[in-house]
């Protein structure tokens, strides 16, 4: 018999159900804020469909432009002007337009994402609020709608898979190394339907941002939702910003769990996924050499300000490779203004980069650097699935700001521990 | 029972690869999402489907992005079901609301061969093939409802009296 001990996701469930829930059953429940993105003109050609006239919770409703920005083409400029007037005409207060970021980034920085909120988001990578303590997971565009419609959907409560992390990280390794690792480990579908807690001492030595980068992943490994219990680094950054009340809730010392793995990072080192899936995983050193044409620092994975500190710490007082272009995409306007603060901004331009608006660029293949045929791009993405950023021969590796930015500089790629 | 051609491809599949992110953002009618249905893994397809045939893979079918149209394009293309080992869950989710009947049944994904020619008893959780039968857990109630409502739009519109 299993104990009566719940985790995370089965207690903030419960409350939400308002009953005990456990692993396996489904509930239908109101979250506390639905999240979209340019998506949004689709959505709301469904919510049409339906005939209803009016969302029926317009303050739940989070909008941020960040998919295609500003628009590349008159079909994408249409998209944005029809969620626009969406937003106008239903009164939804929370829209970001395209000056923002991605929308993980600014969702998270104007707090939504807050400790034991239900945050359902029409992106696969909404995993990444789990950062914060919250549960929130991927949904598709028609049930977004629904929930315009209904402010409700059926969720199957998830069980839960808790990877336990301990050890010092070594120079030059870091937490977009670890989540390679153990996505190449455990398999691109190991946590499918499943939720994913990190937890143990590394876990909270690591930095919001770094914790960002591990939730974001874990939908790389099929979960539905990451969990990082909230501590003092959360509390601090929620004082400055939380707009709402909000409540931790934290798995409880019995609670069942599919399965514990443990992980020290003690003798990690840098990680690189290889075409064309992210648990095609290996150690930087077993392809160091390879030449690319294309660098990628950046995205909702690796495109916050202890990111690019990395990269420019490793660019400072250099030249990028001249057979490589490398292109900067910082997460948000707030961390782009944070980095131009900091010097960084020039940093990157004087070594020959090329500074991106904030958004989600070239990750997903539709503007703003797509490779031609046969070309190779290494980047601080999430994925690299076949032909995801361009031509359908072209190849796309994976890895830390680190290994991107000193393989930028020696034209192939290259151990980042060399250049620190 | 409808009859169809196995289309048969291995682990893994990803939204990337069933349809491209360069697609998503641009609103294209169904025949178009059709017509470019899988093609950056296997460009034959679009051109060979026929209304009917199945779609026979691996695990974790459908991985990768939220993209409903990687669900709606198979429809369109008359795809009469995904046959996997296991899907991704968004994947999963949101092929029963667009209504393409999602089959987990391991042994199918085994056994079934390119061209195989197929019939599907949904109610009675059978696919047969050449005198061969493979079970699967038959779909929930609620399921079936959403897919025989033809979606969750139209499903949501039942049960709002729209």
């Amino acid at each position: 018999m299993r104990s009566l001990g719940l985790t995370f996701s089965e207690k903030v469930l419960s409350r939400k159900a308002g009953r005990t829930v456990r692993a396996g059953e489904v509930i239908t429940v109101a979250p506390d804020y639905y999240l979209s993105h340019d998506n949004s003109s689709a959505i709301i050609g469904e919510f049409k469909k339906i005939g209803l006239k009016k969302v029926v919770a317009p303050g739940k409703i989070v909008i941020v432009l960040d998919h295609i920005v500003p628009a590349a083409d008159e079909k994408y400029a249409q998209n944005h002007k029809v969620i626009r007037e969406f937003v106008a005409e239903q009164g939804i207060r929370n829209f970001y337009d395209i000056q923002a970021g991605v929308c993980h980034q600014v969702f998270s920085e104007a707090s939504f994402a807050l400790p034991g909120r239900v945050i359902m988001g029409s992106d696969s990578h909404t995993t990444t609020y789990g950062a914060f303590g919250a549960f929130s997971a991927g949904i598709g565009r028609t049930e977004t709608a629904i929930l315009w419609a209904m402010d409700e959907i059926w969720l199957r409560v998830p069980e839960t898979l808790r990877i336990e992390l301990s050890g010092k990280f070594p120079r030059g390794v870091y937490a977009k190394d670890l989540i390679l690792k153990i996505i190449g480990d455990n398999g691109a579908d190991r946590a499918n339907y499943e939720a994913v807690e990190f937890a143990g001492p590394t876990a909270d030595d690591l930095s919001l941002a770094s914790r960002m980068t591990l939730a974001n992943m874990a939908a790389e490994m099929g979960a539905k939702n990451g969990y990082f219990e909230p501590d003092d680094k959360t509390l601090e950054w929620l004082r400055a910003r939380a707009k709402g009340d909000y409540e931790i809730v934290r798995s409880d010392p019995d609670a069942t769990y599919e399965a514990i793995l443990e992980y020290d990072v003690t003798a990690l080192e840098p990680q690189i996924a290889c075409p064309h899936t992210v648990d095609n995983v290996k150690p930087v050193t077993a392809v160091a050499g390879k030449p690319f044409h294309q660098a990628l620092i950046g995205t909702c994975t690796n495109g916050r300000l202890e990111d690019l500190e990395i990269a420019a710490r490793i660019f400072k007082g250099k030249k990028i490779h001249p057979r490589v272009r490398t292109l900067i995409l910082p997460a948000s306007r707030e961390v782009y203004l944070d980095a131009l603060k900091r010097g960084l901004i020039e940093v990157f331009l004087e070594a020959g980069c090329v500074m991106l608006n904030p958004g989600c660029g070239p990750c997903l293949g539709a503007h703003e650097g797509i490779l031609a045929p046969g070309e190779v791009v290494v980047g601080t993405s999430n994925r690299n699935f076949k032909g995801r950023m361009g031509g359908r021969d072209s190849e796309i590796y994976l890895a830390s700001p680190a290994t991107v930015a000193a393989s930028a500089l020696e034209g192939k790629i290259t151990d980042p521990r060399t250049h620190l | 029972m409808i009859r169809g051609k196995v289309w048969k491809y291995g682990d893994d599949v990803n939204t990337d690869v069933i349809y491209a992110g360069k697609y998503t953002y641009q609103q294209l009618k169904p025949e178009e999402m059709a017509a470019r249905a899988l093609e950056d893994m296997d460009p034959g397809f679009a051109k060979g489907v026929k209304p009917g045939d199945v779609i026979v893979a691996g695990k974790n079918f459908g991985c990768g992005s939220s993209r409903e149209q990687a669900a709606a394009c198979l429809r369109a293309a008359g795809v009469q079901a995904v046959v996997a080992e296991s899907f991704a869950r968004i994947y999963f989710r949101n092929a029963i609301n667009l209504g393409l009947p999602v089959l987990q049944c391991a042994e199918a994904a085994d056994q079934l061969k390119p061209g195989d020619e197929v019939e599907i008893d949904f109610a009675g959780g059978k696919i047969l093939s050449g005198g061969r039968v493979f079970n699967f857990r038959p779909l929930s109630e609620s399921v079936i409802e959403i897919l025989e409502a033809g979606g969750l739009i139209e499903w949501t519109k039942k049960k709002l009296n729209i």
